[in-house]
């Protein structure tokens, strides 16, 4: 066990300093001056200059990255140019909204997903089934952003329930916080919960057809309890793959959706960072992410011992 | 006695409910596509910062109105010698910065020193290249020494860039705005809002709302349905042009159309062949249909301009005439240029829906002469990179949206490698006239030159596209400079 963890703390440790040159460079081809971005068309060359002296933007490019990297070993990661305050505070203020949304768009997504996948599978290739997977292709083709528009008109417009978007911060009170997510999180969770749907139920179907099940119910157990306990037990590892992808996604990839609802999440601040050329807020919250996957995959591996107890003896 | 007690508490809690019925409401939220990414309006170019603190938190010793006027600001009065070069400044008394410190002519001298000292980071820092001295006569008083006449100085003082600051927190600006306006920054939600509260201790006029929110809503789909909710009540340049329709037919909006300083033009490299031949240009020039272009990109309704210069200023001569739509000319004009059979070239698009769709129009209406137009899109950053400071391109479509910037023609190395000595001894000229008629008569004569040489392909004015709640008022109809100046907005009723 020892032997097995150590290996994979070596290979996060190489994943995150290849990630780190490769963030590095990646920001430094991109055509663009930070420093002419914030000064704009008037500005003469001169002015460019000293800003970018101010910013050490002419150091050389070796001297930056092993700058940066010092930086971040000593949890310091860096001024956002176009803000001037430091990166480590925005990222702060963008977690209190896409941690929460992630978790509860994660929770509603299973929630939905894996009763679906069971019944889909019980009742594979009946109406229940078709209908069930029909549902699941539709939540899996239908464009987020249209769905989360219509949720807007529906819910907000119309039965004014919950806001139109925005985020009136945690210190507003939790209710009202949590309202502003809702929404949000129902047109995060729901092509998730399609995709998790199927994965759930093909898993399920698998599983079925193993000759232990045909055991548990040759003993006598009822088809629910062999279903439940045995079966969707065996199933869940695909299952929490997909899972592990699925949060890692959920905490920085869903740019669209804070844009439809003008939520002030990570996804926003990254693409917002990246127009403007903010190279250091990119590169050190690109890390940052890189950290969370490899940490969340990490604890999806170790939950694979949990649901099956082989895992656990093996080296 | 405890009847009595219960029938008037009940009386003044009636009258209490009822006055607060009846007063008018004293909050806004506007919607704002870009969030500034600071708000100090001396250090940086985004028109967002402009935006939200322009007249709001900030003032300038003049000021500019909804009409593109000057009035004045934090000087309430001024002098000028009569060789132009002395203006003499006579200030508000009373005027206090947020933090509480006193405003006086040492505030208006450091601020002025800054922006045109060596190491200046002022975006518009070429606005004070001509002044020589700043002197605070006495606490009221302020003598500003130029080098020479400057036409335009009352009006460049009241732009977004020139706004006083004081020294003592001048460097805190970005984060945490001291100004002097009728509103004080309350608390910037970065990526999500930034809420101004009234400056109890303002010098003016006090505002009418207590309380003004910017919200930023990046995604133009969003911004209606944020309208309908009553989620924000405002949009000063609402982003969803196709839904306009939708807000339009609904009576609890007002839809304004104005103008803004924004000159969409199609760009041309002049240094770069086949480009550096009149007759090149001015096939471009007729070969576009401004009509079709201008119901694409902007949903029919910018206005067509014929040189570089907005219809609703002061001095704006109507040029759209020179160079008629017409195929035959234009391919007359090529014909003139050796180029029949037409040519190849590249058009950089930054990412605007004005210049994305308007670029697709541009295409196909040049493929009508043969000229065949290579579409190659670019965001911003690129943009300002490949085209603005390498001059790497050959067409693109940009919006000009500084105020009064027709001089940009004659600037050395700008983008658009244009060098015409005759224009350039117009602009000298027009720097330094002071007299009203005399700037307006060659204003006109810069704007021919520009419309007949065709350094650039006019195409339209930006519009202003004004959504609010049909019972809010006092907004700006037009951008004179991109400004949402709330200080006389207020809810009816």
């Amino acid at each position: 066990m020892t032997a097995y963890l150590l290996k994979r703390l070596t290979i996060a440790a190489l994943t995150l300093v290849l990630a780190s040159m490769v963030v590095f460079a990646v920001m430094e081809i991109l055509p663009g001056d930070p420093a002419r971005l914030m000064l704009g068309l008037n500005a003469s060359a001169d002015q460019v200059e000293v800003l970018r002296n101010q910013m050490g933007l002419n150091a050389p490019l070796l001297l930056r990255y092993l700058h940066w990297v010092a930086g971040l070993l000593s949890l310091d990661f860096g001024r956002s140019y176009t803000y001037s305050v430091p990166v480590i505070d925005l990222v702060r203020e963008r977690i209190a909204v896409s941690l929460p949304l992630a978790l509860i768009a994660l929770a509603l997504s299973t929630i939905i997903a894996i009763p679906v996948g069971v019944f889909s599978a019980s009742r594979q290739g009946r109406a229940g089934d078709t209908l069930a997977m029909g549902a699941a292709q539709l939540g899996v083709a239908v464009p987020n952003f249209w769905f989360a528009l219509m949720l807007i008109y529906l819910f907000a417009v119309w039965l004014r329930l919950v806001p139109a978007g925005g985020f009136p911060g945690w210190s507003a009170g939790i209710w009202t916080a949590l309202k502003s997510l809702i929404l949000p999180a129902v047109a995060l969770a729901l092509p998730q919960a399609a995709i998790l749907a199927r994965v759930a139920r093909s898993a399920l179907i698998e599983v079925l057809n193993e000759d232990y099940i045909r055991t548990a119910r040759a003993k006598g157990l009822p088809y629910r309890a062999v279903l439940w306990r045995h079966a969707l037990r065996n199933a869940m590892i695909p299952v929490l793959t997909i899972l592990g992808l699925q949060f890692a996604f959920l905490l920085a990839g869903t740019i669209i959706i804070e844009n439809v609802f003008y939520l002030p999440g990570l996804g926003r601040l990254i693409f917002q960072a990246i127009t403007q050329r903010d190279l250091i807020v990119v590169e050190s919250i690109v890390m940052l992410l890189v950290a969370a996957v490899i940490l969340i995959n990490l604890l999806v591996d170790f939950s694979y011992a949990i649901v099956d107890p082989r895992l656990r003896g093996r080296q | 006695m405890k009847l009595w007690k219960t029938t008037l508490a009940a009386a003044v809690l009636s009258l209490a409910a009822a006055t607060s019925a009846f007063a008018a409401r004293t909050d806004l939220t506007l919607g704002i596509v870009l969030e500034p990414p600071h708000l100090d309006p001396t250090a940086g170019a985004a028109a967002a910062i402009g935006e939200v603190t322009y007249a709001n938190v900030f003032e300038g010793l003049t000021r500019i109105d909804d009409k593109g006027q000057v009035q004045p600001g934090l000087a309430e009065s001024w002098a000028v010698s009569d060789d132009g070069k002395v203006y003499t400044f006579k200030l508000h008394a009373g005027v206090k910065f947020h933090d509480g410190s006193a405003f006086s002519a040492d505030d208006v001298k450091f601020s002025l020193d800054r922006a045109h000292a060596k190491d200046s980071l002022n975006p518009q820092k070429q606005l004070f290249a001509h002044i020589t001295d700043v002197t605070a006569v006495d606490p009221a008083t302020v003598k500003v020494t130029l080098d020479v006449p400057q036409g335009n100085f009352l009006y460049n003082m009241a732009l977004v860039a020139a706004v006083i600051v004081a020294k003592g927190s001048a460097d805190g600006n970005k984060d945490k705005p001291i100004g002097t306006g009728p509103f004080k920054l309350d608390h910037w939600a970065k990526g999500s809002e930034i809420t101004l509260v009234k400056n109890p201790g303002y010098w003016g006029t006090p505002a009418a709302l207590d309380k003004a929110t910017f919200r930023i809503v990046p995604d133009a789909a969003a911004a209606v349905p944020a309208l309908l909710s009553g989620d924000i009540q405002a949009f000063a340049n609402m982003p969803a042009q196709d839904a306009l329709a939708q807000v339009q037919s609904d009576p609890r909006f007002s839809v304004v159309i104005g103008a803004t300083e924004g000159e969409t033009i199609l760009s041309i490299n002049n240094k770069k062949p086949p480009f550096d031949k009149l007759a090149v240009r001015q096939a471009l020039a007729s070969a576009i249909d401004r009509g079709a272009i201008i119901a694409a990109a902007s949903n029919g309704l910018g206005k067509p301009i014929g040189s570089h210069f907005s219809p609703g200023d002061a001095g704006y001569v109507d040029l759209t005439g020179v160079y008629p739509h017409d195929i035959a000319k234009a391919k007359e004009y090529l014909k003139e240029a050796g180029l029949e059979n037409g040519f190849s070239a590249t058009i950089k698009l930054p990412p605007v829906p004005y210049a994305r769709d308007g670029g697709q129009v541009i295409q196909s209406q040049l493929k009508d002469i043969g000229v065949n137009l290579q579409i190659i899109p670019v965001e911003w950053a690129e943009w300002l990179s490949q085209v603005f400071t390498n001059k790497d391109y050959d067409l693109t479509i940009v919006s000009h949206v500084e105020p009064n910037d027709i001089d940009i023609y004659s600037r050395p190395g700008y983008y658009f490698q244009y060098d015409n000595p005759k224009f350039n001894d117009l602009i000298k000229a027009l720097d330094t006239t002071v007299d009203k008629d005399k700037r307006l008569e060659l204003l006109g004569e810069a704007q021919k030159i520009l419309a007949h040489d065709v350094p650039a392909v006019y195409l339209f004015e930006l519009p202003k596209i004004g959504v609010w709640d049909a019972k809010l008022q006092g907004m700006w109809t037009n951008w004179p400079i991109e400004a949402d100046d709330l200080t006389k907005v207020k809810w009816s009723e």
